[in-house]
C-alpha cells in the first residue's frame, strides 16, 4: 500500500509524523527545507554556536523538545528533506530533489507547508536592505547574522517584537520597532486574547523585555516610506500624535502577519473561503483538518494558529487519518487536540484584531510604488486596468492585464496588496475580487530536471 | 420585465464576439455581446499567442489571409498595444516523418500565396546558432506574428464599445429561440433579450447554443499544457514550433520563454479549467531542452491551459446556421482560433449586413455534421485519454 505522504517539516509535519511513528505507522515526510523546524523553530545552524535559549526564550524548551523527538523517530520515518512538491494531480505528489524530478503516491496526505509574510507595500520597500520579517530572523537562525547594523523592525506582527528582542540578545543595539496597529486597538482585542492566556503573557513579557533594554517600540504608526539612494538609509513615518518622523536605519524588516501557503491545498482540490478576521482565503477543512478524502491540513497553511497551534493540528491530522484508514485510537486524544487547536485559533484570530493587517494603506499607496517585485508592476498600473473601460475587479484578470503575481513568487507577496488595491479601485467588498488562483509549479522548476525523469 | 431589443446579439465575450461586435458596431449597426464571465477570459485570453498562417489547412487561407491584414492593422485602428510582434514564424523538423510534413506544409502554404523559406541544417545553424544541431531543417514565414491573448480581446472589445456596441459581463443565456418574428434569449441574471440576427461565438459553450436550435455537433473541450519560464536575456526572435505540434514556444520582448505542446488534455467545463497534467510539463520541458539546449537551465515559473472548443475533423464552425435564417455561427476553434479571429469577425459581420462574404467559408458550415465527418488524421495524435 502506498505510504501516508506528509508535505512539511515545520512544527505541524514533525507532529504528525511523530504520532504516525509511535503509531506504528512509516510516513513518508518531504519538506523543501533542508531541516526540519519550520520558520518559528527553525533549526539553529549548528556550525554558528547560537545558544536556542537567547533564540527561543520560554520556547527553549519547546524548540527542543519537538526536535529531540522528531530525531528520535527519523529511523522510523521516510524523511526527505530539501525536496520540493511543485505539483499535486490525481493522487500524486510530484517532487523535484537534487535537480531529479520524481512523484510520490499515497494513501493519505497531510499538507503542513506552513505561511510566509503577508507584507504592505510602502514607497521604497523594494530597496536594498529591506527584508521580510521572516528572512530577518532566518538571516539569525541560519547564519548567525544581522540583516544590518542599525534594523527597525517594522508592520504589524507579535513577530516584530519577537526578531527585535533576539536581535537585541544577540548584541543589534541600534534598533526599533514601528508597529502600524495603534494601542487602542490592541485593548480592544484583548478580550479575544483570553483563549490563550500563556501566548498573551508572553507577548506582554516581550514588551517589557524591550522596553528593560532600551528598544524603542512605536505604536500606531503609520509607514510613510523607505527612503535611501543605493539602499536603505532611514524609514519615515507619521506618529500617533500626528508629528513626521524619521529612523535612520541601514536595514528594514517588514512584515504585517502572516499568509497561509495554500497552493498545494488548491491543486489537492480542496474548497476555499474567506476568512474575514484573518483577511485572507483558506482552505475549508473540519475541526479535525480534515478538507477531503484521506486529505488533512495542518499547521499555519491550514489556518494560521502560531506554533502550539501546528503541533497540536499535526498530531490531531495524524489521529484522524488513521482513524478514517481504519485505525483508530483514542478518542479522549483527539477531543483534547482539537480543542487544542480551536482555541488557539480563536486567539489568533483575537490576535488579528490586536495587530491589524493595514488593508487600508493599499489605497494611500502612491502610484509609483512597485506592488509586484517579480515584474515590477506599480499600484498605478494595477488601478489604471481596474478602472479602464471593461477593467477588471477579479484578481486573476488583473494579473492577466498587469502581470501583477505572474512572475517568480506567483503572487506569494504582491498578492494580498493586489487584492486590497483591486477591492479599492473597483470599490467591491475584498472577498468580491477573488483571489490568485494557484498553478504548478508551486515554486520555480529547472527544465533540466525533465531529462532525469527515472 | 420589457425585453431588450438590439439588431444583432452576439453570444460570447471572446476574440470572435469581439471582432463581430466591432465589424458591426463601426458600420452603424446596433449589436450587444452577452459574456457568461469576463471578456476574453477563456480560451481567447489562455492561448499561446500564435499568428502562425505556415501549415494552416489549405480551406482556411483566403480566411486566414483576411485575419492577417486586420491583425497587422489593428493596433493603429484601435489605438491600443496588444503587443502584436511580427516576428515570423520558423518550422523545425527534427525526423525524416516530420521532415516529409514539413515540405507538404510548405506547398500548401505556397500555393496560398504565402512566402516560405527553407533553410537546411547548416542555414538554421548559421541563424539561429542556439538551436539544436539535430534539427534536419526548417521553414520560415516572416508575415507570421504573435501577440498577447490577454490583452487582444480586452483591445477589440473596448474599440466595439467605442462605437456603441453593448457589452455585458456576467450574463449568462440560459435558453435561446426564435419567436417567429425576433430571436429571444433569456439570461440568468439581465432578463430577456430580442434581436433580429444571432451569432454563436460561444466558444466550448458554442454547441449549447447550436442545440438550442436543433443543430447538434460533436463539440467537446480540450486545452494544451503551457507554461513559461523566467525572464531570459531576449534572443530567440521568431516563433518557432516542430512540425509534430509537440513542442512549439516563442520568447516575447520582456524575456519570458512561453511553451506549449500536444498532446492535449480534456477540460473540465464545469468548473471552467483544464488541469494540465505535471508528467505534460515535465515532456513540454524535455522537448523544449532537445530543441534548445541553452535553455535548459531555466526554469519554470507558471503553467497553465484554457477551455478551448475542439471538432473531430479539427476545423471550425463559421457560417449561417443549417435551421434557422439570421443565425450564424462561429465557434469550435479548435486550438488555432486567435489568428483567425478577425477573419471570423469580419466574415459574420458580411454575412449580417449583405447576406453574402468575397471569404470561402462553405467548408466550414454546421450541416456538414448531418451527413457525419470523418476524424481528422490529426485528431488521434493531437489528443490522449490523459
Amino acid at each position: 500500500m502506498a505510504p501516508i505522504l506528509i508535505v512539511g517539516s515545520g512544527p505541524a509535519g514533525m507532529s504528525a509524523a511523530i504520532a504516525l511513528a509511535r503509531r506504528g505507522v512509516r510516513p513518508v515526510v518531504v519538506s523543501d527545507a533542508p531541516h526540519a523546524g519550520g520558520q518559528g523553530f527553525r533549526r539553529l545552524n549548528p556550525q554558528m554556536a547560537l545558544d536556542a535559549r537567547r533564540i527561543y526564550g520560554a520556547e527553549a524548551r519547546k524548540y527542543e523538545a519537538l526536535h529531540r523527538d522528531f530525531e528520535a523517530i527519523l529511523p522510523q520515518i521516510d524523511y526527505r528533506p530539501a525536496t520540493l512538491v511543485w505539483a499535486i494531480y490525481e493522487g500524486k505528489a510530484f517532487i523535484l530533489r537534487d535537480g531529479q524530478a520524481g512523484e510520490i503516491a499515497w494513501s493519505g496526505l497531510i499538507l503542513a507547508p506552513g505561511a510566509t509574510d503577508r507584507i504592505m507595500p510602502v514607497a521604497g520597500w523594494t530597496r536594498p536592505g529591506v527584508f521580510s520579517l521572516g528572512a530577518a530572523q532566518i538571516a539569525l537562525k541560519d547564519q548567525g547574522a544581522f540583516i544590518g547594523r542599525k534594523v527597525v523592525f517594522a508592520g504589524s506582527s507579535p513577530l516584530l517584537l519577537l526578531a527585535a528582542l533576539q536581535y537585541r540578545t544577540h548584541g543589534a543595539r541600534d534598533i526599533a520597532v514601528l508597529d502600524t496597529t495603534p494601542l487602542g486597538a490592541k485593548l480592544r482585542a484583548a478580550p479575544g486574547l483570553r483563549h490563550s492566556p500563556g501566548t498573551a503573557l508572553r507577548g506582554l513579557r516581550l514588551m517589557r523585555a524591550l522596553k528593560r533594554l532600551g528598544v524603542p517600540v512605536h505604536q500606531g504608526v503609520r509607514l510613510e516610506a523607505i527612503e535611501g539612494a543605493d539602499r536603505v538609509s532611514a524609514i519615515r513615518f507619521t506618529a500617533p500624535s500626528g508629528q513626521e518622523c524619521r529612523i535612520a536605519c541601514d536595514a528594514v524588516a517588514l512584515g504585517h502577519g502572516l499568509r497561509a501557503e495554500t497552493q498545494l491545498a488548491e491543486l489537492a482540490d480542496c474548497d476555499f473561503a474567506f476568512d474575514a478576521a484573518l483577511r485572507q482565503w483558506l482552505p475549508v477543512a473540519d475541526a479535525d483538518g480534515r478538507a477531503g478524502e484521506r486529505l488533512y491540513l495542518a499547521g499555519d497553511g491550514a489556518c494560521i494558529g502560531g506554533a502550539d497551534a501546528a503541533i497540536a493540528g499535526g498530531a490531531l491530522s495524524a489521529e484522524a487519518l488513521l482513524a478514517e484508514l481504519g485505525e483508530p485510537g483514542p478518542s479522549a486524544r483527539r477531543r483534547r487536540l482539537r480543542g487544542t487547536v480551536a482555541r488557539l485559533r480563536r486567539f489568533q484570530r483575537g490576535l488579528a484584531g490586536a495587530f491589524r493587517w493595514p488593508h487600508e494603506e493599499a489605497g494611500r499607496l502612491a502610484d509609483t510604488v512597485t506592488v509586484c517585485r517579480c515584474e515590477m508592476v506599480t499600484a498605478g498600473e494595477i488601478r489604471t486596468a481596474v478602472r479602464a473601460d471593461l477593467g477588471p475587479a477579479e484578481v486573476n484578470r488583473v494579473k492577466a492585464v498587469t502581470r501583477c503575481g505572474m512572475g517568480r513568487c506567483q503572487g506569494r507577496f504582491c498578492g494580498p496588496a493586489l487584492a486590497e488595491i483591486t477591492a479599492e479601485a473597483s470599490q467591491s467588498p475584498i472577498d468580491a475580487v477573488g483571489r490568485l488562483r494557484a498553478q504548478a509549479p508551486v515554486k520555480p522548476l529547472p527544465l533540466s530536471a525533465a531529462d532525469t525523469r527515472s | 420585465m420589457t425585453a431588450r431589443t438590439t439588431g444583432t446579439l452576439i453570444v460570447g465575450g471572446g476574440l470572435i464576439g469581439a471582432f463581430t461586435a466591432w465589424f458591426l458596431a463601426r458600420a452603424g449597426r446596433s449589436v450587444t455581446v452577452l459574456e457568461k464571465g469576463l471578456v476574453g477570459a477563456q480560451s481567447s485570453g489562455a492561448n499561446f499567442g500564435n499568428l502562425r498562417l505556415q501549415g494552416r489547412d489549405p480551406r482556411q487561407y483566403p480566411l486566414s489571409l483576411r485575419a492577417q491584414a486586420i491583425w497587422e492593422e489593428i493596433e493603429a485602428l484601435t489605438g491600443e498595444s496588444c503587443e502584436y510582434d511580427r516576428t515570423g514564424h520558423l518550422y523545425l523538423a527534427r525526423d525524416e516523418e516530420e521532415l516529409a510534413s514539413l515540405h507538404r506544409y510548405a506547398e500548401i502554404s505556397r500555393s496560398a500565396g504565402l512566402v516560405v523559406e527553407d533553410l537546411d541544417g547548416p542555414a538554421l545553424a548559421a541563424r539561429f546558432p542556439y538551436l539544436d544541431r539535430g534539427i534536419l531543417a526548417a521553414t520560415f514565414s516572416k508575415r507570421d506574428a504573435t501577440a498577447n491573448p490577454r490583452l487582444a480581446t480586452l483591445m477589440v472589445m473596448r474599440a466595439a464599445r467605442a462605437h456603441g456596441a453593448g457589452v455585458l459581463e456576467h450574463c449568462e443565456v440560459v435558453a435561446a429561440g426564435h419567436s417567429g418574428a425576433a430571436f429571444e434569449v433569456e439570461t440568468r441574471s439581465h432578463g430577456l433579450f430580442r434581436s433580429e440576427h444571432l451569432v454563436n461565438a460561444a466558444g466550448a459553450w458554442g454547441g449549447e447554443i447550436a442545440a438550442q436550435f436543433a443543430e447538434e455537433v460533436p463539440l467537446f473541450s480540450a486545452g494544451p499544457p503551457q507554461f513559461v519560464t523566467e525572464p531570459l536575456p531576449h534572443v530567440i526572435a521568431p516563433s518557432m514550433q516542430r512540425v509534430s505540434g509537440t513542442v512549439i514556444f516563442r520568447q516575447i520582448p520582456r524575456g519570458n520563454v512561453i511553451v506549449a505542446g500536444y498532446p492535449r488534455t480534456a477540460s473540465d467545463a464545469q468548473n471552467l479549467r483544464t488541469r494540465v497534467p505535471p508528467h505534460k510539463t515535465l515532456d513540454g520541458m524535455a522537448g523544449l531542452g532537445l530543441l534548445a539546449p541553452m535553455l535548459r537551465t531555466a526554469h519554470v515559473i507558471r503553467v497553465w491551459s484554457g477551455v478551448e472548443g475542439y471538432l473531430p475533423d479539427m476545423i471550425p464552425i463559421i457560417g449561417p446556421s443549417g435551421t434557422q435564417d439570421g443565425l450564424f455561427h462561429g465557434f469550435g476553434c479548435c486550438g488555432h482560433g486567435f489568428q483567425i479571429a478577425p477573419g471570423v469577425g469580419a466574415v459574420l459581420a458580411d454575412l449580417i449586413a449583405t447576406g453574402r462574404t468575397d471569404t470561402p467559408v462553405e467548408a466550414f458550415h454546421i450541416a456538414r455534421y448531418r451527413e457525419g465527418v470523418q476524424a481528422n488524421e490529426k485528431f488521434a495524435r493531437e489528443f490522449d485519454s490523459r
